[in-house]
């Protein structure tokens, strides 16, 4: 469903993302791990094609995201890094902008809207100006524009940051229920979630893959049992560990 | 010709215009500034005639000002709130969601434009003004504030920062007043040849606004105000375009 391939990204001479090739396929999700600045939130721009790589390719059902951005666009939701929204609209009003460009009218478009209140639970806040809500709910309006249009691929930029525990759990939830006919890749540093809803899992390190399988696989890789951390430690600290251990969870 | 994506940003713009203070205050000051131009400073009354020339005179003056604080938070405000990631990665074309905000803020400038109508009124009560003058002078002056406004637009395209965004257009703005406004062309004609007053005068807004404020209905003035919308916002694409992720 998303196929990322060898891309490249550079901001002036510095490298942020090294030849990265992966693939989400319809009923994963992929959990992309990598410690601040590895280039997760730099890739999944790119897959999302707010950025355009220096080289290489990403296409999204199909469509190649820089040839044909709009086609690709259609099939994807986004939850962007910290859940921006327009903060002077209601979350009502925003959502239903959001659905008049994802191409729906009328009472389709009052549908969709009301699914997306119902499915994220905004229903007590739905006239409320979005610079008004909590973090919580700011999180969740975001969440239900990446949904509205029930999208085949999701792109999710730490989509539990700043929800209290019992707002993680129904985020949580909602994900796997829609990993099922989807592909999503979201991104983040709880390691418990990605054991939890992922499954499989991708690592970057220095803007370079350094892992790519399952957790169990992961867990196993290198011949003993370990905690997901210390496989997470051991890949990312040096980038001469990482690569090396990166080849070999990979074959 | 205006199709659903462009009209769903001029929608979405005018939302955060009028749910916010921003239009209000914008339309009363930009009204109360312009009566009291016109009425105080441009001496209506008293020069006796009835025509909208003292009324018309400040527009590039106002607009210097009032534009670039309209235009401002168009793509700056994007940036520091992270939305622009979000209206960039929609099923539009960057050129759609461009188009959008100019075609909102530039009607929304229409909109207070429209709300000055008691001057004209006013000079139809008091006398028989030329109906055609003041027909041109208000295509003038909404042909010179969609100027303004595109050159707004480009300096919000370029910065996360409000304010530097509001100082860069004024001083291009200013820029593009002075450089056709005769005590600086006088100035200039001391020492340089004719033809560079004039290369340099044309690129006035005050010498194209001019002819249109008089009832002249050039095309040239006209094509100079669509090339200035037209180039600036090529060039806005562009900027957003090098500046995606910065």
């Amino acid at each position: 469903m998303i196929q990322v391939h060898e891309v490249t990204k550079y901001f002036g001479r510095v490298a942020a993302v090294r030849g990265v090739t992966f693939e989400a396929r319809k009923g994963e999700v992929l959990g992309f791990l990598g410690p601040n600045g590895a280039g997760k939130s730099t890739t999944m721009r790119i897959i999302t094609g707010f950025l355009p790589p220096t080289s290489g390719c990403v296409t999204v059902d199909g469509y190649d995201v820089g040839r044909d951005p709009v086609a690709a666009r259609r099939r994807l939701g986004y939850l962007p890094e910290n859940a921006p929204a327009y903060g002077d609209m209601t979350v009502e009003e925003f959502l239903t902008f959001i659905a008049e460009v994802r191409g729906f009218d009328g009472t389709e478009r009052r549908a969709r809207v009301e699914n997306a209140i119902g499915q994220c639970l905004l229903d007590p806040v739905r006239r409320r100006t979005i610079e008004t809500l909590s973090k919580g709910y700011r999180q969740r309006t975001c969440f239900a524009q990446a949904i509205l249009h029930d999208p085949p691929a999701l792109i999710m930029d730490e989509p539990t940051e700043g929800l209290d525990p019992n707002q993680k759990h129904v985020v949580r939830q909602m994900i796997r229920r829609m990993g099922r006919d989807k592909a999503i890749i979201l991104s983040t540093h709880i390691l418990e979630e990605v054991e939890a809803i992922c499954t499989r899992v991708i690592i970057i390190s220095n803007g370079r893959l350094v892992a790519d399988g399952s957790p169990a696989e992961l867990k196993r890789a290198g011949g003993r049992e370990r905690s997901l951390d210390e496989v997470f430690r051991e890949l990312t600290q040096t980038a001469d560990v990482a690569e090396a251990i990166g080849q070999e969870a990979t074959t | 010709m205006i199709g659903r994506n462009v009209r769903a940003v001029i929608r979405r713009e005018w939302r955060s215009y009028f749910n916010s203070p921003i239009a209000y205050v914008f339309l009363i000051i930009f009204l109360a500034l312009a009566a009291f131009f016109t009425f105080f400073v441009g001496l209506f009354y008293e020069a006796g005639q009835a025509d909208l020339r003292g009324f018309f005179l400040w527009h590039p003056w106002l607009y210097l000002v009032l534009v670039p604080a309209a235009a401002m938070r168009l793509w700056a405000e994007e940036r520091r709130s992270g939305t622009i990631e979000l209206l960039l990665t929609l099923p539009m074309t960057p050129t759609e969601a461009l188009l959008g905000k100019f075609l909102a803020a530039w009607l929304f400038l229409a909109l207070a434009l429209a709300l000055t109508f008691p001057v004209p009124l006013s000079a139809f009560y008091l006398g028989r003004p030329d109906p055609g003058v003041i027909f041109t002078g208000y295509l003038g002056s909404l042909l010179l504030a969609g100027a303004y406004l595109a050159i707004g637009l480009f300096t919000s395209a370029l910065t996360r920062n409000q304010v530097i965004s509001f100082i860069v257009a004024v001083v291009i703005g200013l820029f593009l007043i002075l450089c056709g406004f005769p005590p600086v062309t006088d100035f200039v004609a001391r020492f340089a040849p004719a033809s560079v007053v004039e290369g340099v005068a044309a690129f006035s807004f005050v010498t194209h606004f001019d002819g249109l404020q008089r009832g002249v209905l050039d095309v040239q003035d006209m094509l100079y105000f669509v090339s200035v919308m037209v180039f600036m916002l090529f060039v806005t694409q562009w900027a957003l375009r090098s500046r995606a992720g910065k």
